[in-house]
């Protein structure tokens, strides 16, 4: 049910984007800039130069005391204990029975201390679902929903190391990727943290709201010289997709495992036990139904979110993500498929408002940064 | 910007009519709002269309949008320049944009439609 306007949160760079001319639109009960100038043009800048996101929305959850790294162990599938002090990793938060609650970053942020950071629809629910387990669980851990306290700046693109080097005196260029520091951005403390959603080079850096606004104003200036141009959420899931990397409601849910998301790289079966592991263990051994495919479509067309796909005349599944991939120029996209369908080199058809379009299945990711 | 000659729907279309044809196609608000236009779905020439139902698709990056025929009438022919170059819907909407000719078969629907003025007074309000 869309939320009445007047009701929806705001970043404090709301205004902003209304005076730079942004499309607003209701991402997950948020007030967000879809796009300023363009997609397809916002797009092209972080592929070639860099593109600057408020992505203040997204939620952070902090987890600390004696056994913070136990309790981050029994939330999540990845093994946080391989985290070294100032290391993140990419993760997934699960339910018993194996499907995701969210997907998330967790970065260690010293002894007992980690931070981890979520979707701005699942905050609430993510926060309420560790604290529960670690009371049900009985860690000597404290959980702290730490959201209105961060605002989120995003540096994208080859040119963002260059852009951000010029607005603060830690040296970034030898942070390596999914590694973070703790320092100073124009004179604010900043978590600086080489991470990112569009699969280029790039920075996440986690502020104060006091400090966004002017962030964002000497973000734009340093980067006036390199092309910067401000990207909105348009841009972010085009640029997502083409590197194939999940969206939470769409390639994950509640009822989609990693294993059938293609994510087993995040699962570590031997760390110990955690949270949805005996069901992974159990659908390891009898082998996944069904699992994330990509495909490119033939025919004339664009297969959207939801639509439905058949093969050989049979349903067969969905489209979780779909759209123009402005950097390929096709029209790509993810989809859940019956396992045996799921290689490569497959025609499927794609029911385009009630007219089969022809795709043929391609490997992930389609996008691979040079 | 809106001209003078057209009349407008409250779903974003215009309609300029020439001895009993109307040249059809989006308003430059709808194409400011759909953002960058990368497909088209044109009507099929011979069909017939109606006041008010889907006679065209046209996509932008982020979204499929159902154009509604403003008048109804038989599809005389359509802009096939735009499968190639659906951005000329961006470009120009209200010139080389235009989607399909119809010719007119209900004129006394045209009353229905708004002037310039009551169309941007009604994007005011919007």
């Amino acid at each position: 049910m869309p939320v009445p306007q007047s009701e929806l949160k705001r970043t404090p760079l709301y205004s902003t984007h209304c005076k730079l001319g942004a499309k607003m639109v209701d991402f997950g009960g948020w007030d967000m800039p879809v796009e300023y100038s363009g997609i397809v043009g916002e797009h092209r800048a972080v592929r070639e130069r860099v593109g600057l996101f408020d992505v203040s929305h997204m939620g952070e959850i902090e987890v600390s005391g004696p056994q913070a790294l136990e309790l981050v162990q029994h939330v999540t599938t990845n093994d946080a204990s391989k985290l070294a002090d100032g290391r993140a990793q990419y993760s997934g938060l699960l339910y018993e029975h194996g499907g995701f609650v969210d997907d998330i970053i967790v970065h260690k942020v010293g002894h007992h201390s980690y931070f981890i950071c979520v979707n701005a629809s699942n905050q609430d629910k993510d926060f309420l679902h560790i604290l529960r387990e670690a009371r049900n669980e009985r860690f000597d851990a404290m959980v702290a929903d730490m959201s209105s306290e961060y605002s989120q700046l995003a540096i994208q693109g080859p040119m963002a190391t260059a852009v951000l080097q010029t607005l603060t005196a830690n040296e970034v260029a030898p942070v390596k990727r999914y590694h973070f520091l703790d320092g100073k951005v124009s004179g604010a403390a900043a978590r600086i943290a080489r991470t990112g959603y569009t699969g280029e080079d790039g920075w996440e850096i986690y502020v104060d709201p006091a400090e966004a606004q002017r962030l964002w104003d000497e973000i734009l200036a340093a980067g006036a010289e390199f092309g910067i141009l401000p990207c909105g959420l348009g841009a972010r899931n085009t640029l997502r997709m083409e590197s194939a990397m999940a969206l939470y409601g769409h390639e994950i849910h509640a009822s989609i495992t990693p294993f059938e998301a293609g994510l087993d790289w995040i699962v570590k079966l031997n760390k110990g036990s955690f949270l949805g592991r005996e069901a992974l263990v159990k659908q390891k051994e009898r082998g996944v139904t069904r699992k994330l495919a990509g495909f490119e479509v033939q025919g004339r067309g664009i297969a959207r979110d939801g639509y439905e796909i058949f093969v050989n005349g049979v349903g067969a599944g969905w489209v979780t993500s779909g759209g123009p991939a402005p950097t390929l120029n096709k029209n790509i996209g993810m989809c859940l498929l019956p396992a045996v369908e799921a290689e490569p080199g497959r025609t499927i058809e794609i029911m385009v408002r009630g007219r089969p379009v022809e795709a043929v299945t391609v490997p992930l990711p389609f996008y691979k940064r040079g | 910007m809106y001209p003078e000659n057209y009349r407008y729907t409250k779903e974003h279309e215009w309609v300029h009519v020439e001895g009993g044809v109307a040249t059809v196609g989006i308003t430059d608000h709808a194409q400011k709002e759909l953002g960058d236009i990368v497909y088209v779905e044109l009507p099929k020439v011979g069909a017939s269309v109606e006041q008010g139902k889907s006679f065209a698709v046209v996509e932008s990056v982020k979204a499929a949008s159902e154009i509604f025929a403003p008048i109804a009438g038989e599809v005389l022919e359509v802009n096939e320049a735009l499968t190639g170059a659906p951005e000329t819907l961006n470009a120009d909407p209200h010139g080389k944009g235009w989607i399909a000719r119809i010719k007119l078969s209900a004129p006394a629907e045209m009353a229905a439609l708004l002037s310039p003025a009551d169309y941007q007074t009604f994007l005011g309000a919007e």
